[in-house]
């Protein structure tokens, strides 16, 4: 039955898992993703799921726990964060390589050092080659939606690629919210059965998982992988939308908020994207034609469909939660930015680092944003490219 | 054999082609040594065969009869693992030169 609950981020996850039930279940806790496992594992206890749970030494091996299993043919998902996430990180390059539709829900959280347990995007970003299609959610609703969805899209037989799940650590994953919990049969048969192409398990048939390639094979299989993310775009979509028809709620690459006559955009990923809204909305009753656009899909990165919406704005500031240090701008700001190259008419760009370490963003931080846009617009100057939010200079 | 396009390929890194190592001819990667074998010392117990990694260990009719070059990489486990007295394989000087299998 369809309900209403009062839920955190961790418990939506968890919420999602049970209904999904997947073969497998490897994960090892860790801070803030900690409750999504130990909530599963509840669930294992009181019979609420069939899965096999399995609680390994690490996440490096939670990580090659999941690729076994995915290998065999199950239908597979783990959860962690930060260091959790680096500790997989050569896994993670196998469950893509692998084509493994893995579903991994991340707590987006801090890397070391300073060692640090709040929510930024270092994480997920420092993954964001390995492969792996991500999705971001602004909140716990969002969060619940994009993990059942993730595993239709991954599981897609021109997919079948990993996906991960962010939820931005303690602001989503420690934030209870009104969350609709969808009914458990909808969730079922909206997700369908998984078919993998080459379970280990059908002995029927004679091949091999992840044998060495040399250089006459490598190459080969690694445009194979590309392809892989390259066809989700559609699917994506197609997704998002059907999701929408059954749910009542319908997703895409991304959210355009007050963007119709907007002449200046703060682009922005997660749950600082609600914080942005509300600083959008005070503005726009100042007179201000400012909107906001709010990426949930990062890998595949949607550059076409952002360049349209951003090719005709006067200034657009784009923040990052995490940095690349010694690069051109934090990652979602080189990405866009490039998009927008093809373009003879483009906005003037500014990238703010923003929230590392769990660091606060508020109201008056987008508007500090919005004024230097205004500044930019009038005068086709931007003096500084890269700045950084609510931090003492 | 000829090698598929990356399109040709199925999806994921799977090997469709069941024992296709034959063809890959690992006798190449030795360098420096090689196994030979010393008949009248052998027992047959065949514990050669049995740890050679390559499969290396030519058998005919249940016994021993000598090395497959073209798939020994010359890591001398044969010669370490024989049990008799007086060795019945021992390593050897081997100029580098090319597989049995590649001089065709």
């Amino acid at each position: 039955m369809k309900t209403q609950k009062i839920l955190n981020g961790n418990q939506t996850i968890a919420e999602a898992v049970r209904q999904v039930d997947p073969d497998v279940i490897a994960a090892y806790p860790i801070t803030p993703s900690t409750a999504i496992v130990e909530t599963i594992a509840s669930f294992r206890a009181d019979g609420l799921i069939s899965g096999e749970f399995v609680c390994p030494e690490s996440e490096h091996s939670a990580m090659s726990v999941c690729i076994g299993a995915a290998s065999a043919g199950g239908r597979v998902m783990t959860a962690t964060c930060s260091q959790g996430l680096a500790l997989m990180w050569e896994m993670l390059y196998i469950a893509a390589g692998l084509r493994l539709p893995i579903v991994a829900a991340i707590a987006n959280r801090a890397l070391s050092a300073p060692i640090n347990i709040h929510g930024d995007h270092s994480d997920t970003m420092g993954a964001r080659d390995s492969g792996w299609i991500q999705i971001y959610s602004e909140n716990c609703q969002e969060a619940y939606d994009n993990f059942i969805q993730a595993f239709r899209i991954g599981e897609h037989p021109d997919v079948l690629t990993p996906v991960l799940v962010g939820l931005d650590g303690f602001i989503i994953s420690h934030s209870s919210e009104v969350v609709q919990v969808e009914d458990d049969a909808a969730v079922k048969a909206f997700i369908g059965e998984f078919k993998p192409p080459y379970p280990l398990l059908d002995t029927s048939r004679k091949f091999t998982v992840g044998p060495i390639d040399f250089t006459d094979y490598y190459f080969e299989h690694k445009r194979s992988q590309i392809e892989g993310i390259e066809k989700s775009p559609q699917v994506i979509e197609q997704v998002g939308q059907e999701f929408g028809r059954t749910f009542g709620r319908s997703y895409g690459f991304f959210e355009k908020y007050r963007m119709d006559d907007a002449e200046v955009c703060i682009v922005v990923m997660s749950s600082a994207a609600g914080t942005g809204k509300e600083a959008v909305d005070e503005l726009r009753a100042e007179g201000k034609k400012i909107g906001l656009l709010k990426p949930r899909v990062f890998r595949p990165f949607p550059h076409d469909e952002i360049a349209k919406v951003l090719k005709d704005m006067k200034a657009v500031a784009v923040l990052d939660r995490s940095s690349a240090p010694g690069a051109f701008g934090a990652p979602l700001f080189t990405e866009i930015r490039s998009a927008l190259y093809d373009y003879d008419r483009r906005p003037k760009m500014v990238n703010y680092v923003y929230g590392l370490g769990g660091r606060d963003i508020k109201v008056e931080h987008f508007k500090e944003v919005a004024a230097k846009l205004e500044r930019i617009a009038a005068t086709g100057k931007v003096d500084e490219m890269l700045g950084y939010l609510n931090l003492r200079e | 054999m000829k090698k598929e396009t990356w399109r040709e390929l199925p999806i994921g890194t799977v090997n469709i082609h069941a024992g296709n190592s034959v063809v890959n001819l690992t006798g190449t990667w030795r360098s420096g040594r090689k196994p030979e074998f010393i008949e009248s010392n052998c027992i047959q117990c065949l514990f050669c065969w049995l740890y050679c990694p390559h499969f290396a260990i030519r058998v005919e009719g249940g016994k021993v009869t000598g090395i497959n070059y073209d798939y020994c990489t010359g890591c001398g486990l044969c010669a370490e693992e024989c049990p008799t007295k007086e060795k019945s394989i021992v390593m050897t000087k081997e100029e580098i030169q090319l597989a049995e299998g590649r001089k065709k």
